[in-house]
């Protein structure tokens, strides 16, 4: 066997063993989180409250804290987000101002997420005195999921083709009308899927939510958007850090986990389904 | 010759004057002066990279949407500077419509394609006049005989000569005073072709047609007047049989006769 054939094995069998590495530890974390989680999984589990310091009942305030703040993040993160791509992309003029907007917009996607945490507690918590609420928690995740939605939204409305917009532009559409009857509607699928994709992030996320939104006990729903709440990767962190009965409250801790990777895991899949329906309809 | 005939003001459509045209410091257009009769085709031909598209791009505005540009000159469009500053540019763009290189209608159905003109410019009040609206400009685009039966299908379905007619009937919906015409054939096949000349031809009765063209028998058959760009300068200009049985410059008897280009 030459040399050439000997490396051109050698690379093969060692992507393979990469990408088996990969594949194996995502089916070891699914294995081990079903396995685990499964047998407290029912419908009193989805539908209850927690009881006995959490080492019984249910987790329905958790999943409804959860919806409530990734609902409210989005709320106020799809309209600023969609906005400032809409500026970005079709009406500022590409000079340095925009070029350092940008390049600061990208590394706010990188910065990490306790950061956020505190930036909110100073701001939404304190100077604005919405205290540890649904409010200042969504708007915390919104600030945090803000770069991801401006960037694929930015992507979807470059992605339609400059064509379309000189035709409208040549029939005597002002820019407004192009962009709203023209670029909006055939960019519409790309811009959901980004936010989507947000939702999916902003309801995994704990580090934001810690000082701004979530409470670790809750004995009623909450009542208005100025009320605590629990939420899904909180309700785990507390299960496993806090408390006396780790027997009871680690399996409920795993069925937690299960139920928000599924949640997230469900999101994923309509994006998907989403951007796969909007590639078969695009036909340029 | 051509002076003569284009003596008359009440004839020309737009006048060109003192055009110059740069990208950043890169001067594309250099002092073109032209003037463009109404009810006439005039064709601009010209080797590539000479500035026919930026040259028709100006007649309309279309280049304002591009960055780093400057213009010099006045292009009068019924004796008024299309440049000056009280003019609506989208005012100026419905009256002067453009047809594209590549057909390009929007991923709509046939119908939607030709009324959206008509609703964002609010030029129709009810829903039956819409309707008649759209059948005339597909008719007056050779089109609706093709496609009366299938108006709310996508337009992207149709063939390429068919959707550039549709693009067509997209501009006359509106109805503009001239249509620009940047090479609407250089996608297409050579009956696609023929069929987009002829309705150019009946297209003139009605409108004032400008058209960039590459095809030298196609300024030659379908026009009554030539430009010949080069290099960014107006080489010549003449009555369209003129420009091709004895033009006055060596150099387009040379480019006409395909010793360049």
């Amino acid at each position: 066997m030459n040399k050439r054939r000997f490396k051109e094995k050698l690379a093969y069998s060692f992507l393979i063993t990469m990408i088996s590495i990969i594949v194996l530890s995502i089916c070891l974390m699914f294995y081990f989180i079903i396995s685990r989680g499964i047998r407290v999984i029912n419908w009193e589990f989805l539908t209850q409250m927690p009881r006995k310091a959490m080492t019984a009942g249910g987790i329905f305030p958790a999943i409804l804290g959860t919806f409530y703040l990734t609902m409210g993040a989005i709320c106020f993160a799809l309209p600023l987000g969609v906005s400032a791509a809409i500026y970005l992309n079709e009406y500022a003029v590409q000079n340095r101002l925009v070029r350092i907007i940008r390049i600061s917009i990208n590394n706010l996607a990188g910065v990490p997420s306790v950061v956020f945490g505190l930036f909110g507690l100073a701001i939404f918590v304190k100077f604005l005195n919405f205290g540890v609420s649904i409010l200042s928690g969504s708007l915390t995740l919104g600030i945090l999921i803000l770069p991801t939605i401006i960037r694929a939204s930015e992507e979807a409305l470059s992605a339609v083709p400059n064509s379309f917009r000189e035709a409208s532009l040549a029939l005597g559409a002002t820019k407004w009308q192009t962009i709203q009857k023209i670029v909006l509607p055939n960019s519409f699928s790309g811009i959901l899927t980004g936010a989507i994709l947000s939702i999916g992030r902003a309801a995994g996320e704990t580090a934001p939510i810690l000082f701004t939104a979530v409470t670790f006990y809750s004995m009623r729903l909450p009542k208005s958007i100025f009320s605590e709440v629990m939420t899904l990767p909180y309700h785990i962190y507390a299960l496993m850090t806090e408390g006396t009965h780790p027997e009871s409250q680690v399996p409920i801790a795993y069925g937690t986990a299960l139920v928000l990777v599924f949640l997230v895991l469900g999101l994923n899949l309509i994006a998907v389904i989403l951007r796969n329906q909007f590639r078969r309809s695009k036909k340029w | 010759m051509v002076d003569e005939i284009l003596q008359s003001k009440n004839d020309l459509k737009m006048q060109i004057r003192n055009l110059n045209f740069y990208y950043g410091t890169h001067q594309v257009l250099k002092n073109i002066n032209l003037n463009i009769k109404s009810n006439a085709i005039t064709a601009i031909i010209g080797p590539s990279g000479c500035g026919k598209t930026t040259f028709i791009r100006t007649l309309n505005r279309m280049n304002d949407i591009i960055l780093g540009i400057k213009i010099e000159g006045d292009i009068l469009f019924d004796h008024k500077n299309i440049y000056d500053d009280d003019i609506d540019v989208v005012d100026i763009r419905r009256k002067i419509g453009m047809v594209f290189q590549r057909p390009n209608p929007f991923p709509k159905s046939i119908f939607e394609n030709i009324a959206y003109g008509l609703k964002i410019n609010n030029l129709t009040v009810n829903k039956g006049e819409l309707r008649e609206r759209v059948e005339i400009a597909l008719r007056g685009a050779a089109l609706w005989e093709e496609v009366k039966d299938r108006l709310n299908t996508s337009a992207l379905d149709l063939s390429g000569g068919q959707q550039q007619r549709l693009c067509i009937a997209r501009a006359l919906a509106v109805q503009p005073k001239v249509i620009l015409f940047d090479e609407p054939c250089s996608a297409l096949d050579p009956i696609a072709t023929a069929k987009i000349e002829e309705l150019i031809q009946e297209l003139k009765e009605k409108y004032t047609i400008v058209i960039v063209t590459h095809n030298m028998q196609q300024a030659a058959r379908a026009s009554d007047f030539t430009a010949f760009l080069m290099l960014g300068e107006l080489v010549e200009f003449d009555i369209t049989e003129k420009i091709f049985t004895n033009p006055s410059q060596k150099i387009t008897e040379d480019y006409i006769t395909g010793r360049f280009g």
